[in-house]
């Protein structure tokens, strides 16, 4: 095996990961930094410039409250977000970014951003609390504002990270490794702030070949922070809370300007609007089945019901959606215009965030003025920017948490030392990309709060521990190259998994076990309990896994990553005993919602020391009184 | 194959440190072949279509052919970006051409400032931000009385 050095990198802050939720960080992070004199570094797996799920561009703003033109308030949104999320929120953490989610879209504009504008010079608006925008570049111009807050020095790219380094109950850094050099790298940090992205291919995917990487969130999210927060022993929460969005079916292209912006319909094969013939459905689930905007799960439940009828495929109607609109045009000329200019938008739509839903509808001649498209639920993902929840238990801010949720410095986890924004940081869903910049800036500034008032002492990591870290980390390829030999094809071999097959193996018990597609995502106790049994063999085996190069190790350490984020899903889906959210999974056994038992989170932690999980109920407080 | 290169166009990047596409996937699949001098895509399965790799080709050697699992053969989707703008031409299986073009910044590439001209000086203590409460647009960051 090659000889890897170890590059040690000393810092006051530490910020993992590079994408909407680090830019927020690293740009918050410089200013109060250089007012107070401290260091601060951040650590991406990829280039900066197009890492992390807004990689290759968003057509829309998710979250914008618009307080400045007393649109809404801040209560409304956490109206909003409790209700999609079947009543499990923290009003908090919801509220604290979106009083600043605001201050970060201007921001974006002021970068060179282009917002869609009205005549009159207002945001044009895709719903209540979306922008459109044109934003094939909006990863580069915000990745560009946070390069220039730091400084190209204190940037690492193409370095992996793997895991924490814990000192005295403290987080003080992480270890991982350069996947284009053989490099070792150690961060040591008086305050870590963690934004690794959410999980994808924790579960089977639709497609079947290369296909797989058309993932709706992308597929370089592994779980990394979920794994770094587990791993240092901090609580998590809502890791039940998975997502399945509903887009164009294979290539998952938006349907959300369809819905919002064009006003279009879904229907089934009969031409039925599972809205309105499964409204009934929909008490079942009251209060939250009750509210407008129907919560994004009970949608997808009611389109579910009729899938499993028999009743597919079920198809956006953007032939009728366009009608509507051109129709209203008037004259001949103005419809042409009218026609084109819908056209155009709805194209934009894909060739911003998805350009293979173009591929697909150029691929078989789809002509949305003519024909309907088919839309499916995709498969589970983990995501508490969207829809999700998941993530770790965060302190919320002084003027906002109550006492139960407040730990002196806002999203901090319960390990000191350790900060958490966007996909990190559990319980506070749809901050979507805007909202997890905020989330960013406010965790950063939080974390130089922290170093300012504690002053953490410089990490003291000892050689032996470092040189631990490095065997383990590295085992992957001394695995491969010490038994390579022992047989004629590298694919098979008795001694190593590939972590290819590793992650297959992972998927399909997830798959079959866990509610994946297969299963039109229902599962149950024993489901579950066998799916624990795979997991735990999996887990046994992950000892095994080989990899050729620095490449295959980070796909290695991917699906380690991945493997933790199936563990505390299984194990919450199991506490949790009732059915909360139908149209992201089904218990069998226990197929109603017990609002006198489990209005409550669920959350668990993995104790270091004796590897043992705990699991508890948390109360929910809210924040705002009943209206 | 998801994203593929074509071999008459691609040098290489002239065996600088790296090659742009290289830099740029998100996914870290594109090598380069340096006795051949040519970049592949290592793993093809795991390609998300992102065209990061066509948008920053410098020779244009790059294209996406769909995902062959689910989607019809014969289709386009090609772009061509500038400094301020991308220009999108879609060709159809049938022959249908398609061309868009869309604005993508608003601003000269590197120069956007961070405090966005919004600069304030707020407490460390509190929860007002960095260019808050400007940047808003409002007096003061809201919080619960």
């Amino acid at each position: 095996m090659a000889d890897f050095s170890t590059v040690e990198v000393e810092t006051d802050l530490l910020i993992l990961g590079g994408g909407m939720a680090a830019c927020g960080a690293a740009v918050e992070a410089a200013h109060w930094a250089k007012k107070n004199g401290l260091k601060v570094v951040m650590v991406d797996k990829a280039a900066v410039d197009r890492s992390g799920a807004v990689a290759m561009g968003l057509s829309a703003i998710n979250q914008y409250v618009g307080l400045r033109d007393g649109q809404n308030t801040v209560k409304d949104y956490v109206d909003y977000v409790r209700n999609d999320l079947m009543g499990i929120t923290r009003e908090d953490l919801v509220a604290n970014i979106a009083r600043h989610v605001d201050s970060t879209v201007h921001l974006f504009e002021k970068w060179g951003l282009p917002i869609w504008k009205d005549e009159k010079g207002a945001y044009v608006h895709e719903g209540r609390w979306q922008l459109m925008i044109n934003g094939e570049s909006y990863k580069v111009i915000v990745a560009e504002a946070a390069k220039n807050a730091l400084g190209a020095e204190n940037i690492f790219e193409r370095v992996f990270v793997v895991g924490p380094i814990m000192e005295d109950g403290r987080c003080a850094g992480a270890v991982g490794f350069s996947v284009r050099e053989n490099k070792f790298y150690v961060f040591k940090a008086r305050a870590t702030l963690v934004a690794m992205g959410g999980a994808v291919h924790v579960f089977k995917p639709r497609s079947s070949g290369e296909g797989q990487g058309r993932a709706w969130y992308p597929p370089w999210n592994a779980g990394a922070s979920a794994y770094f927060t587990i791993k240092a022993g901090a609580e998590m929460t809502c890791q039940e809370v998975r997502f399945i969005p509903v887009r164009f079916k294979d290539a998952y292209g938006p349907v959300g300007a369809w819905f919002l912006l064009f006003k279009s319909r879904a229907t089934n094969a009969l031409g039925e609007d599972y809205m309105a013939t499964r409204k009934p459905e929909l008490d079942n689930w009251a209060p939250y089945g009750h509210v407008k905007p129907v919560p994004a799960n009970l949608r997808n439940y009611l389109m579910i019901l009729d899938v499993m009828q028999g009743k597919g495929p079920i198809s956006m109607r953007t032939e009728e959606a366009i009608q509507k609109i051109v129709s209203a045009a008037g004259d001949p000329k103005e419809v042409k215009k009218k026609l084109k200019e819908v056209e155009s938008e709805a194209w934009e739509d894909f060739l911003d965030m998805t350009i293979s839903q173009a591929i697909l509808w150029a691929a078989t001649n789809t002509a949305p003025e003519e024909k309907p498209s088919e839309i499916a639920a995709a498969e589970p993902y983990f995501i508490g920017s969207h829809s999700g929840a998941s993530g770790a238990w965060v302190s919320g801010p002084e003027d906002l948490a109550p006492p139960e949720y407040f730990w002196g410095y806002e999203n901090m986890a319960t390990v000191k030392g350790l900060f958490c924004a966007g996909d990190a940081s559990g319980a506070s869903s749809h901050k979507f990309s805007s909202g997890s910049h905020a989330e960013g800036r406010i965790a950063a500034k939080s974390a130089i709060r922290y170093l300012m008032k504690e002053k953490p002492p410089k990490p003291n990591v000892n050689g032996a521990k470092i040189e631990g870290l490095k065997a383990e980390i590295y085992a992957p390829l001394e695995n491969f190259a010490k038994h390579v030999g022992a047989t004629t094809q590298p694919d098979v071999n008795p001694n190593y998994i590939l972590p290819n097959m590793f992650m297959m193996r992972l998927q399909k018990l997830m798959d079959e076990y866990a509610g994946g597609v297969t299963s039109q995502f229902t599962t149950s106790g024993p489901l579950l309990n066998r799916a624990l049994e795979l997991l735990a063999f999996l887990k046994e085996d992950s000892a095994k896994l080989g990899a050729a190069d620095l490449h295959e190790l980070m796909r290695c350490w991917e699906n380690i990553h991945r493997m933790h984020q199936a563990e505390t899903h299984v194990r919450s889906m199991l506490f949790r005993e009732e059915t909360r959210w139908p149209g992201y999974y089904f218990r069998s056994d226990r197929p109603k919602m017990d609002q006198q038992n489990w209005r409550v989170f669920v959350n668990c932690r993995l104790d270091p020391t004796s590897g043992k999980w705990e699991m508890t109920k948390r109360p929910i407080i809210p924040i705002f009184a009943k209206a | 194959m998801p994203s593929f290169v074509l071999p008459d166009k691609c040098d290489g990047c002239k065996a600088l440190d790296k090659t742009a596409c290289q830099y740029i996937c998100p996914n870290d699949l594109m090598v380069l072949n340096k006795e051949k001098m040519k970049a592949y895509n290592q793993e093809p399965e795991m390609c998300w279509e992102c065209y990061n790799c066509v948008k920053i080709c410098p020779t244009q050697a790059m294209d996406v052919r769909g995902y062959a699992d689910f989607v019809p053969m014969g289709a386009s989707v090609v772009p061509l970006r500038s400094t301020d703008n991308i220009m999108w031409t879609v060709k159809f299986r049938n022959g249908t051409l398609k061309r868009f073009k869309f604005p993508t910044r608003t601003t000269p590439e590197g120069k956007a400032e961070p405090a966005g001209g919004f600069a304030t000086d707020p407490s460390l203590d509190g929860p007002v931000l960095f260019t808050e409460p400007n940047s808003l647009g409002l007096p003061a960051v809201w919080t619960k009385k």
